[in-house]
């Protein structure tokens, strides 16, 4: 191993899969490792890891840690704090790197107050400093109005990287590595938040975070009315439906479809705002749209600034012709129609 | 018995501020603010004082509310006792680098907590607006050893017992916890009261405690923050919006969808 330490990403399973947003930081940490000139570590905590376990090595880490416990099964914060913790004083990596998911968020600022170490949260570039080879860490500020760049002066240097910014690298079936299993022992009552129940939210029509297209709704729509329309427009395009945190705010539609920094981050191939203003807090969950379509009456409005096509107007005007266009719109044929010989 | 709840408070930049307003000092690496943009209290605190006052709505409670920095305007922060807050602590010390190192505020305030004492509940809101860390609460539990719940949407507490409705990715999770407990407020909660006139003029009689560092027996020597910013600058955008005109919303609609089929994204 080289003298920098190993570079350490801490992935995530759910029912004994990798989730995707672990391929991503493998292929985060692989850039570094091989930057270091040191070996790429992967670690996982659950239960039956033995298919993630490989997974994580064909995504392209050296070696996968893994703490595979019953206890671990489902996620609770403490336990998962606690086989972490164990898992990095065990492997005493010089790079840490975990995803800014929903558990990561909650888990990653605690580990690095456990291992006595300051982290970089929410980065959208991480990149090892050609002088000083220590980890520099690039995370939007003031609301995405500006960007920060960090140098981790610790060891474990550590951040967390926002989820879908870096793409899993292709897998190889031959790549070959070390599968480590990892020793903690944890006991159940370490467990001081208890979970009493989950009541879930039925989803109609496509999820947001996979959806190709996705419509969505600010505080120009003025009431709850308005997404009316723009739920036909959604049907007619077979795309998900979302609402700024102004509209959310204020009552109109509910939380779980919520777009931003505080609510979902969506990367469709395109998205069509109507009524959104383009706070950053906004931008932040949209940013990785690969078109934005922006309807707006205020031409100045931010949202201008991030989109390709803008149309502006009174969308109360635009909207029953936008929605006649879409049902026009002859879709494409899928699976593609072979020509018969 | 009262219920003693201390609320963290940050006085951030207006997040509201125009872009055309919003200007880096490169030399400094700091955001320099026109003076016609007063600063505010963190949004999501407002959020967690009032998840404090809704709790003191049903019960026997005392609000603390907690701030660190390097200056305060008192007139800002203010607006908290005028919520209702019943106390005001304001740690503030030209000594404290407003850092970019989450690590060095959790340790001040975990230091003035101790300070205060006797407390059952720390409520903080989720995040701060100007450096979206939402680190300050995580690391703050882990000084205290407490037990932490973020992301509230309700908060209720009886029976030396917290329980929380939180939002999650699949719908709503209740999870529950010992008291003492540090609990993250999120937007969800709905929005924070208005002060009254009457209490306006009550908060404004009222003093702040403010403390210095001596005060918490920290030496300024471990506050040296150990993230180096190295750059704050305004990202580039380098690409000009199309706006789509036409005779009528038809003409208009059409023409958009298809620039959209030529970019074989639809």
């Amino acid at each position: 191993m080289a003298d920098a330490g190993e570079v350490l990403v801490l992935g995530e399973c759910l029912e004994g899969q990798l989730m995707p947003t672990t391929g991503e930081i493998i292929a985060a940490g692989r850039q570094l490792a091989d930057d270091l000139d040191t070996t790429l570590g992967c670690g996982l905590l659950g239960h039956g890891l033995e298919h993630a376990a490989e997974a994580a090595l064909r995504h392209g880490a050296d070696r996968s840690y893994v703490v595979d416990q019953a206890l671990l099964a489902r996620f609770q914060t403490e336990l998962y704090l606690e086989a972490l913790t164990r898992l990095c004083r065990a492997v005493s990596p010089g790079v840490l790197l975990m995803a800014r998911t929903q558990s990561g968020r909650d888990l990653a600022p605690r580990l690095a107050a456990r291992l006595g170490v300051s982290l970089a949260q929410d980065c959208l570039e991480v990149k090892i400093d050609p002088s000083t080879k220590h980890l520099l860490a690039t995370r939007p500020v003031y609301g995405g109005n500006a960007m920060a760049t960090l140098l981790c002066l610790q060891t474990p240097q550590f951040a967390t990287v926002r989820p879908k910014v870096y793409s899993p690298l292709s897998t190889q079936d031959a790549r070959q590595g070390e599968v480590v299993p990892v020793p903690v022992e944890l006991d159940p009552a370490m467990a001081r938040t208890k979970v009493v129940s989950v009541a879930k939210e039925e989803i109609e029509g496509v999820k947001l975070e996979d959806a190709r297209i996705v419509v969505s709704g600010g505080r120009g729509l003025g009431g709850p009315e308005g997404f009316r329309p723009l739920q036909e427009l959604a049907n007619a395009l077979g795309a998900g439906i979302g609402a700024s945190r102004a509209a959310v705010d204020s009552g109109w539609v509910p939380y779980s479809w919520q777009i931003g920094l505080t609510g979902k981050t969506i990367t469709p191939d395109v998205y069509i705002t109507v009524g959104i203003s383009g706070a950053s807090q906004h931008i932040a969950g949209c940013s990785g749209a690969k078109c934005i379509v922006a309807i707006n009456k205020d031409r100045e409005a931010n949202i201008f600034r991030y989109a390709r096509y803008g149309i502006v107007g009174d969308w109360q005007k635009l909207i029953g012709a936008i929605i006649e266009a879409a049902e026009a719109w002859d879709k494409p044929v899928d699976p593609p129609q072979i020509p018969t010989p | 018995m009262s219920l003693h709840i201390v609320v963290t408070a940050k006085q951030v930049i207006d997040p509201e501020i125009p872009k055309s307003a919003f200007k880096i000092d490169p030399t400094s690496k700091r955001v320099v603010v026109p003076s016609s943009f007063p600063p505010v209290v963190n949004g999501f605190d407002e959020h967690a004082v009032e998840a404090a006052l809704r709790i003191k709505d049903t019960q026997e409670a005392k609000v603390t509310v907690l701030g660190v920095g390097k200056t305060f305007s008192i007139d800002v922060m203010r607006k908290l006792l005028a919520m209702g807050a019943d106390e005001l602590v304001l740690v503030q010390d030209a000594a404290i680098d407003e850092s970019i190192d989450s690590r060095v505020t959790a340790q001040l305030l975990s230091a003035a907590i101790k300070k205060i004492g006797g407390f059952d509940l720390i409520l903080c809101g989720r995040q701060a607006s100007d450096w979206d860390n939402a680190q300050v609460p995580l690391i703050l539990t882990e000084a205290l050893a407490l037990p932490c719940i973020t992301l509230a949407k309700k908060i209720e507490v009886g029976n030396g017992t917290v329980t929380i409705e939180r939002v999650v990715p699949e719908g709503l999770e209740v999870v529950e916890t010992p008291l003492p407990a540090l609990v993250t407020v999120s937007n969800e909660l709905g929005l924070p009261r208005y002060p009254t006139m009457r209490a306006i003029m009550a908060a404004n009689r009222k003093r702040p405690s403010i403390w210095k560092l001596s005060d918490l027996s920290v030496d300024p020597a471990t506050l040296q923050p150990s993230l180096r910013l190295v750059d704050l600058f305004v990202p580039v955008q380098d690409h000009a919006c199309e706006f789509i005109d036409g005779g009528d919303e038809r003409e208009i609609a059409h023409k958009l969808f298809q620039k959209l089929r030529e970019t074989r994204l639809i």
